[in-house]
């Protein structure tokens, strides 16, 4: 099966600056996959030259196989949804929503019919006559998704969509957004800076950092086997400390954490040395000193649903460990001696 | 450290009552003995419309009524070509990306605003009499649309700075060529700016003097020439009642172009 959006080794140089190095990815069809970095590091950049409003400077992008680079943004079957949703001010909610069906040409009837349909499903169908600016900013969201999607892309872009909103209504926003690309069948795109954004609704996740990407793969992957010590520490909060390795092999190694405790790990890194181990702090839990890693507690910080432990290793390591704040759990206190327990996938050595 | 309000200084209100007077009074003055009844320019004589009607049926009515269609065509036409051409400019200036000499042609079409009225009255007639073109009606529009464009210029520019690109790329975006983006989209947008540029260089055109009066040729008179034609003779309370009438177009015409590019600035 071909798919839907094939990047291959893209470079992009403004004068003298490269936004991207060599960016290769494959989108498949019907795919939600979000493209995930810190400000700066090309995810605008690479979603308009999907558009079409940016030109390659080296490297190609297919869209079903078809290499775009001739084609002008109207000729792309690609549509956006702009970060501040770029609704034409002068026309209603309907017509902004029916402007791609009449630009391509679809009679007056059929496109109000349609466009009244995109307006039933984002919910605002009572908003069709009125202008974008008498709308709230979830509503011009919405006018801005039905906009794009009425003219039935192959592709939908989305560049920060939710940035503009707030935390409820992001976290509502999510659902609606995921269930409408599953109810539609649309490959989205999704742009985003949000690491909870990306793990709760995408099938894969392109993590990047300064115009390269530094990982690809479901949000399970990205945030249980990273590949380095960006991916690692950029998705979710982590403990990155410098091991000693002593044999790796088949992805798995043996590590020498400082206080001389040996513990195995699942491995990206293929070599021995020096290398650096992530360990999730959830993943990590406290038991009676003399079992497993030596530690004292240091301090113990109350979150609510969580508690943030911080602990000494021997050797002097410091680490945060999560506890869920049940009611069960005994909460250790400052100058305790425990022991910590990694659990099954807690750690893992990083490439670099 | 609040900052005074400039009322608070010393002198303020002397000052600007003696500024105020000296930039209206004459034009109040004007106004008022423009309705005066009696023929002599000083003495009032009590309220009456004869000077206006006299400016429509008197001996110098002929002479007015076709300098005033010159002038009227010769503004409509000069300040649509000048914002044509001005909408054009500030497309390229401000939506076709860095190009090289992009100040220079910045400053080349600000020109006009800069330079001394007489020098470009000069130099046009110099310029006309070398290429060989009889002054006329048509030196005169060419004249007025070169220094209408910075007028027209203007306005349109500001508005389309205020109106994010990203309008236009949603428009090719949804599948519309360059030209049903420009014309479905940013002229819609870009309209208030486009209107007010108008308005501004049609303003400018109809009240030109100085440059109208070196290229306009023997014969051909706009009304500010024939107004001056006709002072040179004598002021006559006619002058006045015209000069008051072309207040009134030019006070309606720059309020126009005020409340509409308020209006766009303030809706959506
Ligand atoms: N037209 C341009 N000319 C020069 N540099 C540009 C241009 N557009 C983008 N860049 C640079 O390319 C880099 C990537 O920009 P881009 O907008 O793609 O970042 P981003 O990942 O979308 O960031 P953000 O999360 O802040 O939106 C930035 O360093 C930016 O300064
Ligand atoms: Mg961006």
């Amino acid at each position: 099966m071909t798919n839907a959006v094939e990047i291959r080794t893209v470079t992009k140089v403004f004068g003298t600056f490269t936004a991207l190095h060599g960016v290769s990815l494959s989108i498949q069809d019907n795919e939600f996959f979000t493209l995930l970095g810190p400000s700066g590091c090309g995810k605008t950049t690479l979603l308009r030259m999907m558009a079409g409003f940016e030109e390659v400077t080296q490297g190609e992008i297919l869209l079903f196989g078809q290499n775009i680079a001739a084609l002008e943004p109207n000729q792309r079957p690609v549509n956006t949804v702009f970060q501040q949703y770029a609704l034409f001010p002068h026309m209603s909610v309907i017509d902004n929503v029916a402007f791609g069906l009449k630009m391509k040409g679809w009679p007056l009837e059929k496109r109000r019919i349609r466009a009244g349909e995109m307006l039933e499903m984002v919910h605002l169908s009572d908003f069709a006559n009125r202008a974008p600016a008498q709308l709230s900013g979830g509503q011009q969201q919405r006018v801005a998704l039905a906009r794009a999607l009425a003219p039935q892309p192959k592709v939908l872009l989305l560049d920060e969509p939710l940035s503009a909103l707030d935390l409820k209504l992001r976290q509502a926003m999510r659902m609606e957004l995921k269930q409408l690309q599953s109810e539609t069948g649309i490959t989205f795109i999704f742009v985003t800076h949000d690491q909870e954004e990306a793990l709760t609704m995408s099938n894969r996740i392109a993590v990047m950092s300064a115009g390269h990407v530094q990982q690809i793969g479901t949000p399970r992957d990205i945030y249980e086997s990273p590949n380095n010590r960006f991916v690692a520490d950029f998705i979710g909060e982590t403990n990155l400390i410098e091991v000693e390795v002593e044999a790796v092999a088949d992805g798995q190694a043996q590590v020498v954490l400082p206080g001389g405790h040996r513990i195995t790990t699942s491995s990206a890194a293929r070599d021995k040395g020096r290398h650096h181990l992530s360990i999730r702090p959830e993943r990590v839990t406290l038991g009676s000193p003399g079992v497993g890693l030596q530690a004292v507690v240091e301090q113990v910080i109350y979150l609510g649903t969580d508690l943030q432990v911080l602990v000494r290793l021997e050797g002097g390591t410091a680490m945060q460990v999560r506890l869920q704040n049940a009611a069960r759990i005994t909460v250790p206190s400052p100058g305790d001696a425990v022991g910590l327990h990694l659990e099954e996938g807690a750690a893992r050595l990083l490439s670099d | 450290m609040a900052l005074r309000s400039v009322r608070h200084y010393p002198g303020f209100f002397s000052v600007a009552l003696i500024c105020l007077i000296i930039l209206y009074a004459p034009l109040v003055v004007v106004m008022i003995y423009s309705f005066n009844a009696s023929p002599s320019l000083t003495n009032w004589g009590g309220v009456s419309l004869r000077w206006y009607f006299d400016v429509f049926t008197g001996p110098e009515a002929p002479r007015f009524k076709a300098a005033a269609w010159n002038s009227l065509t010769i503004a409509i036409l000069a300040s649509t070509i000048a914002t044509g051409i001005a909408t054009a400019a500030a497309l390229a200036m401000l939506r076709s990306g860095k190009f090289k000499g992009r100040s220079l042609t910045f400053a080349l079409i600000n020109l006009p605003l800069m330079v001394p009225e007489i020098v470009i009255a000069v130099a046009t007639l110099i310029f006309f009499t070398m290429v060989g073109i009889t002054t006329g009606y048509l030196t005169i529009l060419i004249a007025h649309i070169t220094f209408c464009i910075p007028f027209a210029y203007l306005p349109i520019a500001a508005r389309l700075q205020g109106i994010d690109g990203s309008y236009e790329a949603a428009a090719r975006d949804l599948y519309a060529t360059r030209l049903q983006s420009f014309f479905l989209v940013l002229l819609p947008l870009l309209a208030p700016g486009v209107v007010s540029g108008f308005l501004l260089a049609f303003i400018i055109s109809l009240d030109d003097f100085i440059i109208t009066n070196f290229v306009k040729g023997a014969g051909m008179e706009t009304l500010p020439t024939a107004i001056f034609g006709s002072v040179k003779q004598g002021i006559k309370p006619n002058i006045m009642a015209i000069s008051t009438l072309m207040l009134a177009v030019s006070i309606l015409f720059v309020t126009l172009s005020y409340l509409i590019n308020r209006k766009g600035r303030k809706g959506p």
